[in-house]
């Protein structure tokens, strides 16, 4: 995992405006869907994708890829919309998003993309299912990496403690979970809703390697990605914090855009912010 | 009589336990369907190094540890963790390997029904679901481990496979077979020693079912259909009707999901009555899956002889099944009940 200069940050932010700019054309064709989430998330999924993932989008099986689990289903569209730029299928595809006979499912499914690792959609199932995988690699010899993205609001389902408790015991460094730490579920604020706390205290007491970073900073989370791949002998996590809605100022950190997908109007006032944006870089 | 053509255990009829005080007659070899499996596994396991075992606090109960004794490298504890252990398992899925889990029915897949649901038969992964104590045989224990349910809410599941053996030397074989498949599946185990009805030579397929009693001479007047090891029950009953001149086959529909329906309707042609017996609900159990067969393929009359509506309590095997009106004598009643019956 080399490090990144500002020539690569500065390539990595053009295409992250790129993917956000696919995401709200999607939403807005699909006329549903989950906007902050996957804004939020997209500069994390830009990295992932076009710098730190083993795999390869031309051939997507391909046996030793490193595996990258998304829990939080809902925010597919971030998904998607990465895959096609980095070559996984066309870009026109990314119109299909929750229309019937589509590959693009509301939530991701396997069976009508079988490049998504799991079927996500049901929260604090999805880093039970990395540290299957991750357990297995252990078990059976492999180098793989297991990547599990998780919002924060799941982390009220006693499921994903579960599997936070194993993962130590395990001790499985060949995890890695990256947390959306956005203070927002669909009931409103994580805190009022259900305080969650210091999540990184509570993995370090849970045995995790913690780490807290900037969920919008390139170069903070490619460090840390990098100091939690060499550390040994127990999982990691990063707590990143993250704006929803980041990058139209009007939607970011506001709530209301959990759940909604912008209409046309919206979707023009923000692909313009987004194009004044990527002019400044 | 016994059906020959299935080698089955002639010795069980050593002994008629009318009037014994205990659940199955004495003098007849008994061991536990969880037995069965526990050796099937090793078996498995021995077989195919891709076989993974996880529990949650059940292993011994479960009879995985004699699994995890020989292959412990091959073996998670996941911890009192029902959800866990399906989603861990479906991931270990997803890496190429069958993962069996095993708990106790009523967590399993009771308490982890929608990881089982969306993480396992969503994905379509090969895990093998293991839920032992099921049914009224858990006896002392009391209706909160009784799972009467279990049948009904995994069958409702698209791509499961469903099976319920009647002793421990099919279960063993549903474990070795299933072991083999890409299918998701659920096999239903109980917790007390049963006859053994079967022998090694008996013929096992996931998804047939077979005669396994059948009238002296001439056609049956009823079809008996049962599911689990409660089918000694029913051919005993079958051999009671038979001195009262009344002829009976017995089917073991050890799959229910899916349902051999060929060999429902043939039967239910025959005999034009059919009875349904099972250790569970009746709502949305064996006898209800047979019931949407028959009801689309070839309306039939059908008694059903299973749990109605009720919770379990505390009590011997015995005096459960007498009181939850599941006992041999139950099965009479129902037999003799349909043959009355105009529609």
């Amino acid at each position: 995992m080399e490090t990144i200069n500002d020539t690569k940050i500065k390539e990595l932010k053009v295409i992250a405006n790129s993917i956000r700019k696919s995401i709200i054309e999607m939403l807005c064709e699909a006329g549903s869907g989950h906007t902050a989430g996957s804004l939020g998330m997209t500069d994390i999924f830009t990295l992932l994708y076009f710098h730190t993932l083993k795999h390869d989008p031309k051939n997507p099986l391909w046996v030793n890829r490193d595996r990258l689990v998304l829990s939080n289903g809902h925010i597919c569209p971030v998904l998607y919309a990465t895959m096609a730029h980095a070559g996984y299928f066309p870009k026109e595809e990314l119109k299909t998003l929750r229309k019937f006979g589509s590959r693009l499912q509301g939530h991701p499914h396997r069976e009508f993309m079988p490049w998504v690792e799991t079927s996500s959609g049901p929260l604090g199932e999805g880093l039970s299912q990395a540290v299957g995988m991750a357990i297995t690699e252990k078990i059976y010899g492999g180098h793989k990496t297991i990547y599990a993205l998780l919002s924060d609001g799941e982390h009220d389902e006693g499921n994903t403690w579960e599997a936070i408790m194993l993962a130590s015991k395990e001790k499985l460094s060949n995890l890695m979970v990256i947390v959306d730490r956005n203070n927002i579920q669909i009931d409103g604020n994580t805190e009022r809703v259900m305080p969650l706390g210091d999540l990184k205290d509570k993995y370090k007491e849970f045995g995790w390697f913690a780490q807290e970073v900037d969920g919008h900073n390139f170069w903070e989370i490619n460090n840390a990605i990098y100091k939690a791949k060499n550390n040994k002998g127990s999982p990691s996590v990063i707590i990143a914090h993250i704006i929803p809605g980041k990058g139209i100022k009007e939607w970011e950190n506001n709530y209301h855009w959990h759940g909604k997908a912008p209409n046309k109007e919206e979707a023009k006032m923000a692909l313009e912010e987004l194009d004044e944006l990527g002019s400044s870089f | 009589m016994l059906n020959q053509n299935l080698k089955l255990n002639t010795k069980i009829f050593n002994q008629n336990p009318e009037g014994k005080s205990t659940s199955y007659g004495a003098g007849i070899e008994k061991v536990s369907t969880r037995q069965g499996f526990g050796e099937g596994l090793l078996k498995a396991g021995g077989d195919d190094e891709n076989i993974v075992v996880l529990c949650a606090d059940l292993t011994e109960s479960t009879k995985a540890n004699m699994f995890a004794e020989k292959f412990p490298e091959r073996f998670i504890q996941v911890g009192v963790a029902e959800q866990n252990l399906a989603s861990v398992a479906s991931g270990m899925a997803t890496m190429g390997k069958i993962p069996f889990i095993a708990s106790y029915a009523i967590f399993n897949p009771g308490r982890n029904w929608e990881q089982i649901r969306t993480t396992i038969c969503y994905n379509n992964q090969p895990v093998k679901i293991i839920g032992s104590h099921s049914g009224l045989s858990v006896g002392p224990d009391g209706g909160s481990h009784q799972a009467l349910e279990d049948i009904a809410i995994t069958r409702v599941i698209p791509n499961i496979v469903v099976i319920s053996p009647c002793d421990a030397i099919e279960a063993k074989k549903a474990t070795m077979a299933c072991a083999k498949t890409k299918d998701p599946t659920y096999i239903r185990l109980a917790r007390n020693n049963t006859p053994i009805i079967t022998t090694a030579e008996t013929p096992f397929e996931i998804g047939k079912a077979q005669i396994i009693f059948v009238p002296e001479i001439g056609l049956a007047h009823v079809g008996i259909i049962t599911t689990g090891p409660i089918l000694y029950k029913a051919i005993m009953a079958g051999r009671e009707l038979e001195k009262k001149g009344i002829k009976v086959k017995v089917m073991n529909l050890s799959t229910i999901k899916p349902l051999d329906k060929d060999a429902v309707i043939v039967l239910a042609k025959e005999t034009k009555n059919i009875v349904t017996v099972e250790d569970h609900q009746i709502a949305g159990g064996m006898g209800s899956a047979v019931a949407e067969c028959l009801s689309e393929f070839y309306p039939t009359k059908i008694e059903f002889v299973g749990i109605k509506n009720q919770f379990g309590q505390s009590g011997t095997p015995d005096e459960l099944e007498k009181h939850y009106e599941i006992d041999i004598s139950n099965i009479i009643e129902k037999v003799q009940k349909i043959l009355k019956r105009k529609i």
